[in-house]
This record gives structure tokens, C-alpha cells and sequence, in this order.
């Protein structure tokens, strides 16, 4: 097989790598797709389709994300028909969700030039909070059903298969299984699906508290470096700290040891370790 | 002209539905003595002779896909027979399972040998007890006489769990590995990562009967019937306002508007008496107006001029005295409800059309549920969330024509 392939991307002819995506590829040659579900260190779910190109031939759109760039492929970024289905998906999950959150959301909202109001006044995912543990809240009213907290939850890094896709068409939902409250189920807390949220709808128990409260600023909240001490694996740890308070603990998507993803200890320990300095 | 008995038995055979002897006397047992004989490459030549045509929707030239299954690298193989039946108005899977199940059969044993594969799959609708048990009985036959086994190939039913999209084919294939029924993302195609990753081939009921019928004779006999485009017959399920609804087969070619009018066929329209619309290829289907219908025959081409299509065979008759909105809103409720709900166009998209169809938005927002129907044609993964909006397509074209007119 030939390990090069060229393409064209909006008249523009690029060389890439024989496996690498359209998606990738956009990237390279400066004509970025949006994306809301695809995720650098996830398997591409293409759930959202916000990422969509016309492929010359093809009698659909494609998802960039997760199709992979062939020989001699004629793609479009920026055709009627791609920029009709990304400003329709904008507008659909606008009409569902709350999306203060989702910032990934909201920019693919202004570039597509969507209109909030054109799909809304039906079903919404408007629904209770879900607080039932003392390290992350549920609140799926905000969620898009991008499949990231899943994936991360399964085979693409904890391997706890906590939580998964239950119901169908609208009811379709993230579930702990049965309905469980997530203290009753398989879940260990590494927050691991908080970390790959895109919008919110899995939250750090703290954050939402002072968001709750009025307290979360962002532009006051500044981030530590540090290593996790829990065992020696070697963990960064990124702390967010507002107020001489830590307030949330993350780990860089791009760190080679953890690509994002941490244990209960690294990342819900820290109020531990606060108790213990008082 | 009268009805044509080659997929379905004809009324002088007495045997047993199951039965060996019912094997013989449909010839089945000569097309497998027949295909025995054969390479796969010679099998899989006759089978693009015959041109065959997918029955389970899509048309997809049969032939191909078993070229494509055969030229697939892998050790392991698979055949699956796509028994899911669940389309509205669809229901000759099931006729041609009650009353002749080893066709059926015999074809997935020729499709398995063809493609090398050593376990296949009936994948059944979960309703469909009585049928499942016939196919369990022809299973057993052939079992029995020698052709299904551990050293040829072994046969497993899987009953699905009441839902329209596990009959995609990729929703198919998570369902018989004991996922979620999610249609994956293509390509990559069946023929080359199906089941467990391995080279797949999946056909529907209809299309196995045919190629049991095809090695039963030759080539030469299969395309007495039909078109040179489309050889070979098609059976289609008689629904709604027809005074004798059922499952007929007729050629390729036949003309639609005696489905309707042959008395040994649907025998004229009941209720008002006066057709009003029908709706051809289940709820993924389009309307057809009965000028349309007059006009057109049972082929690709002549229906493609009105943008639609046979599909499974699903034809629901309408008088005129149906609001058709009412009947659109029903299969909008039916799309909202089966949607898997994996993608946004589909899994939003269906609801607010049913929301559309529900406040009586259809002659008012025509602009944004036209956007709402290309993003969904568009964009979802599926066929579910691509055809989705077709039917309501048709009846929005339609209502655009009249007002042009009018206004002239
Ligand atoms: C939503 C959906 C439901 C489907 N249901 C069925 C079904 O019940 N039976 C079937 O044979 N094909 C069904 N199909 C078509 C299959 O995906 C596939 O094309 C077919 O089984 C291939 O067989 P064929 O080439 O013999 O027609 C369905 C497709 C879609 C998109
Ligand atoms: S916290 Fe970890 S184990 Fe629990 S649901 Fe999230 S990813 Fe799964
Ligand atoms: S909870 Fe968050 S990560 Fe999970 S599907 Fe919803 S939006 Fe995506
Ligand atoms: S189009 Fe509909 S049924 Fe198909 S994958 Fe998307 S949500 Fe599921």
C-alpha cells in the first residue's frame, strides 16, 4: 500500500499520510471543520456531525472526523450543503440544551450563523440535576450526547464501563445503568468523564457549587503545576486555585503519562490535602 | 395478468414447509447438489449473471457484494440473513418464511459456501415467533440431510429485541456481538469488517430466496422474468385501502396501477372507492399521486422520475378521503420512536418534525423544514435519519406544485 495520499481540499491539492483524516487533513491545509464530540486522545464517536464535508461522489456528507483521506478525493469545507447541516446541527442541540457551558458549542453557534430560536419551543432536555455524590454533578439538561464521557469511561481510558448510551431517539441519555444513582453504581470517581465533557454537563462537585454561588471567576483562578504523590506513576497535576482555595485538579490532554486522564486520588484527593495543611 | 409463483410456492405443492421432501420438490436440493459443485468464484459469476438485486431496500446489485465479501482479506467469514423485517407496511419476509423456509435457508448455505464463511447468522425479528421456529425446523432439515453443520457450514438464529434499526445492517452486526443496535459509521463496509471486525456478508430474506431459485435453474430461467435492468420478481405487501390486501409477487416491469385494479391482485380500492395516494416503500417511502401511479411500473428507472423508489416492497394504498398530513404524522412519530439516537440531525431531527407535523407547522415554516430535511438527508450516519424526511418531502413538493398552479 502506498503510505502517502494526495487530495483536494477546497481546490487546494495536500499530501498526507496513507490513515490520517479528512478532519486532519482540513487542519493542514488551513480550513479547519468544527467538531463537538471528536476528542484528540478519544476514538472519534461521529455522534455530533457537526464535522461534515462534501466528498465529491458521495451522495451524503462525510464525517471528517472519522473518514480517512483517500487518493485523488475532491473534499469541500465551506459548500451550501456543509454549512446548511452545521448551522442545523448548532441549531438543534441550542433547542434542547443549555449551552452557557459549552464553548465549543456556542462558537460553532456564531460561525454557522445559527438561530437559537428556529428549531426551539418543543422537547428540551430540561431535567433535574442529578447530586448524588460528593465529587461530580450530573446535569444532563446540558448534555449533547457527544459519547466522550463513554469512551473515556470504557476503552479508551479507565476501563470502567461505568456508564454508557441507555433509551433511544430523543430519550437517549447517559446512564449509570438502571437509572442507578452513581454511589450505586460501577463508577470509581476517577472523573475522567468530567475531565472530556464539553459542555458542562459533568461537573466537579466544587465548581458547580460556587458556580451556583456566584463565586467562579474565571480570570481569578490561576493554575499550578505539580506532580501527583500518590504513587509514583508520575502524574502532572494541574490545580486550579481561586481564592488560596484549590477548586479543581485537571492533567494536560498532551501529558505523556496521563494524556488527561487521572485516578480518584489525583484528582478528587485535594481536599484532602487542604484539610490536612489547615 | 395473473399472479407469478417462483419465490413463493406454488398452491399444487403439498409437502411440508420444513420438511426434506419439501426441499426436493422446490428444487432446493438441486441448487445446492448444483452449487456444491461449484468454485466460488463460478457461484459468485452466476450470481452477477443473474443480476439479482438487493431485496431488503437499498438494490444494491447482489453479485457485488459477494465479489467484494470473496475478495476481503481474512481468515474468517461470515453470512448473516437480515430477518429483521420491521419496515411499516412490510410483510413478505414473513409470508416467504411461513410458507417456504427453506429457500430462504438454502440461499444463506450457497451465500456462506460462495464467501468461505463457516458460521452464519439469522438475524430475526424479535415478533416473529411462529416464524422463528420455522426457520429453527429448516434448520434442523438441513442438518439433517447434511448441508448445515460443523464441517460445512453451522447456522445460529438471533432474535432481535423490537427495534427498527436493528434491521440496518450495521446496527445488525453490534446487535449479534451483544452491543447497543447503533448503526456504525461506513466505511468501512460489512463485506470487509462486519462481524467482529471479520468480512460479512448480510442479505435480506427475499434476496436469499432468489438465489436458491437462481442454482435450483440457471441464469437463462431466472431472467424470464423481470426487466434486463431488474430480472426476476419482487414481492410486494398490499396494505391500507385495498379490498384484498396481502403478498403478491409479479415481475419487474408490471405495471403499478394493476397491483391495485387485478382482481386476482388487490382488487380495486376500498373505503371511498377512489385512490388518493399511495405510498410506495414503507415509511422511508414517497407518496405517489395516482396520475404517478398510472404512469409508472415496478422498475428502478420508472420510478426514479418521481424521485422514488421500491424499497422493501411496502405498498400502502390511501382513497381520497385521507389527509395525508395525518398519515405523515404517523410516520413522523414512528421515525422519533425508532431512531437510535446516536446522531444529532436524526435524534433531534425526527422530534421536531413530529413537533412540525403536531402544531400544523407544515404549510407554514415549508423554508425550515426544508433545511431541517437536507441537514438530516445530509448528515445523519444512517438510512433511518436519511430517508426520514423523504415521505414528507414528497407531500411538500406536491403542495408547492399546487400552489403554482393555482396561482397561474
Ligand atoms: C433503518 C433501516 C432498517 C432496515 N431494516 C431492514 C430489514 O428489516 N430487513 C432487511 O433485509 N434490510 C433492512 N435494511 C437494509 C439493510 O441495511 C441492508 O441493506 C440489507 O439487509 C442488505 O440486504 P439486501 O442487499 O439483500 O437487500 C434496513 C435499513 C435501514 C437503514
Ligand atoms: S468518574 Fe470515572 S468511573 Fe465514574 S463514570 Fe466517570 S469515567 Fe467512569
Ligand atoms: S455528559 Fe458530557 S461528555 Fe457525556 S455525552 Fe453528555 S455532553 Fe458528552
Ligand atoms: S440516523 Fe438515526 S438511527 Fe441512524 S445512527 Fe443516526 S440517530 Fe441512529
Amino acid at each position: 500500500m502506498k503510505n502517502k495520499v494526495t487530495l483536494t481540499i477546497d481546490g487546494e491539492t495536500v499530501t498526507v499520510p496513507a490513515g490520517t483524516t479528512l478532519r486532519a487533513a482540513c487542519d493542514l491545509v488551513g480550513h479547519p471543520v468544527p467538531t463537538l464530540c471528536w476528542h484528540e486522545n478519544l476514538t472519534a464517536a461521529n455522534a455530533c456531525r457537526a464535522c461534515v464535508v462534501e466528498l465529491k461522489g458521495s451522495r451524503t456528507l462525510v464525517a471528517s472526523c472519522s473518514r480517512e483521506a483517500e487518493e485523488g478525493m475532491d473534499v469541500r469545507t465551506n459548500s451550501e450543503r456543509v454549512l446548511n447541516s452545521r448551522k442545523v446541527v448548532a441549531e438543534l442541540l441550542l433547542s434542547t440544551s443549555k449551552s452557557e457551558l459549552a464553548p465549543d458549542l456556542l462558537s460553532l453557534a456564531q460561525t454557522a450563523a445559527a438561530d437559537p430560536d428556529r428549531f426551539s419551543g418543543g422537547a428540551t432536555w430540561e431535567q433535574p440535576v442529578l447530586d448524588d455524590n460528593n465529587l461530580y454533578v450530573r446535569d444532563l439538561s446540558r448534555c449533547i450526547l457527544c459519547y466522550r464521557c463513554v469512551e473515556a469511561c470504557g476503552d479508551d481510558a479507565q476501563n470502567t464501563f461505568a456508564i454508557s448510551v441507555a433509551g433511544r431517539g430523543f430519550e437517549a441519555h447517559i446512564d449509570a445503568g438502571f437509572g442507578r444513582a452513581l454511589p450505586e453504581s460501577d463508577c470509581v470517581y476517577c472523573g475522567n468523564c468530567v475531565a472530556v465533557c464539553p459542555t458542562g454537563a459533568l461537573i466537579g462537585k466544587t465548581e458547580w457549587t460556587l458556580r451556583q454561588e456566584g463565586q467562579w471567576v474565571d480570570d481569578n483562578i490561576t493554575v499550578t503545576e505539580t506532580v501527583c504523590s500518590y504513587c509514583g506513576v508520575g502524574c502532572q497535576l494541574n490545580l486550579h486555585v481561586l481564592d488560596n482555595r484549590i477548586v479543581k485538579v485537571t492533567s494536560p490532554m498532551d501529558h505523556p503519562v496521563t494524556h488527561g486522564m487521572l485516578c480518584v486520588k489525583g484528582r478528587y484527593g485535594y481536599e484532602f490535602v487542604q484539610i490536612e495543611d489547615k | 395478468m395473473p399472479e407469478i409463483r417462483r419465490l413463493l410456492p406454488t398452491l399444487d405443492i403439498a409437502s411440508a414447509p420444513t420438511s426434506l421432501e419439501r426441499l426436493r420438490e422446490r428444487g432446493f436440493e438441486r441448487a445446492l447438489q448444483r452449487s456444491a459443485a461449484m468454485t466460488s468464484q463460478a457461484i459468485v459469476a452466476e450470481v452477477q449473471a443473474s443480476g439479482i438485486k438487493g431485496r431488503g431496500g437499498a438494490a444494491f446489485p447482489t453479485g457485488a457484494k459477494w465479489a467484494a465479501v470473496l475478495a476481503a482479506s481474512g481468515e474468517v467469514r461470515y453470512a448473516v440473513m437480515n430477518a429483521d423485517e420491521s419496515e411499516l407496511g412490510t410483510f413478505k419476509d414473513r409470508a416467504l418464511l411461513e410458507q417456504d423456509p427453506l429457500g430462504a435457508m438454502v440461499g444463506l448455505v450457497i451465500a456462506a459456501r460462495a464467501v468461505g464463511a463457516k458460521r452464519a447468522y439469522c438475524y430475526v425479528r424479535g415478533e416473529y415467533r411462529e416464524v422463528e421456529a420455522q426457520m429453527g425446523a429448516a434448520i434442523q432439515t438441513l442438518r439433517q440431510a447434511g448441508w448445515v453443520g460443523a464441517d460445512t457450514v453451522d447456522i445460529e438464529i438471533r432474535r432481535g429485541a423490537g427495534a427498527y434499526i436493528a434491521g440496518e445492517e450495521t446496527a445488525l452486526l453490534n446487535s449479534i456481538e451483544g452491543k447497543r443496535a447503533e448503526p456504525r459509521v461506513k466505511p468501512p463496509f460489512p463485506t470487509t469488517q462486519g462481524l467482529w471486525r471479520s468480512p460479512t456478508l448480510i442479505q435480506n430474506v427475499e434476496t436469499l430466496a432468489n438465489v436458491a431459485l437462481l442454482f435450483a435453474h440457471d441464469v437463462d430461467w431466472f431472467r424470464t422474468y423481470g426487466t434486463p435492468d431488474t430480472p426476476g420478481t419482487k414481492l410486494i405487501g398490499l396494505s391500507g385501502h385495498i379490498e384484498h390486501p396481502g403478498v403478491y409477487e409479479v415481475p419487474f416491469g408490471y405495471p403499478l396501477m394493476q397491483l391495485i385494479t387485478e382482481t386476482e391482485m388487490g382488487h380495486g380500492v376500498s373505503g371511498s372507492g377512489h385512490l388518493g395516494a399511495v405510498l410506495l416503500g414503507g415509511a422511508a417511502g414517497t407518496f405517489l399521486a395516482p396520475d404517478e401511479i398510472r404512469d409508472s411500473v415496478l422498475d428502478y428507472g420508472s420510478l426514479a422520475k418521481y424521485g422514488a423508489s421500491i424499497g422493501s416492497g411496502a405498498f400502502m394504498v390511501f382513497d381520497d378521503t385521507v389527509d395525508l398530513t395525518w398519515v405523515l404524522t404517523k410516520l413522523a412519530r414512528f421515525f422519533a420512536d425508532e431512531s437510535c439516537g446516536q446522531c444529532v440531525p436524526c435524534r433531534v431531527g425526527t422530534r421536531r418534525i413530529l413537533e412540525f407535523l403536531q402544531r400544523g407547522e407544515l404549510e407554514r415554516r415549508p423554508e425550515d423544514l426544508r433545511d431541517l430535511a437536507q441537514a438530516m438527508k445530509d448528515a445523519s450516519i444512517c438510512g433511518l435519519g436519511q430517508t426520514a424526511p423523504v415521505a414528507l418531502l414528497s407531500i411538500l413538493d406536491r403542495l408547492e406544485r399546487r400552489t403554482n398552479e393555482t396561482r397561474r
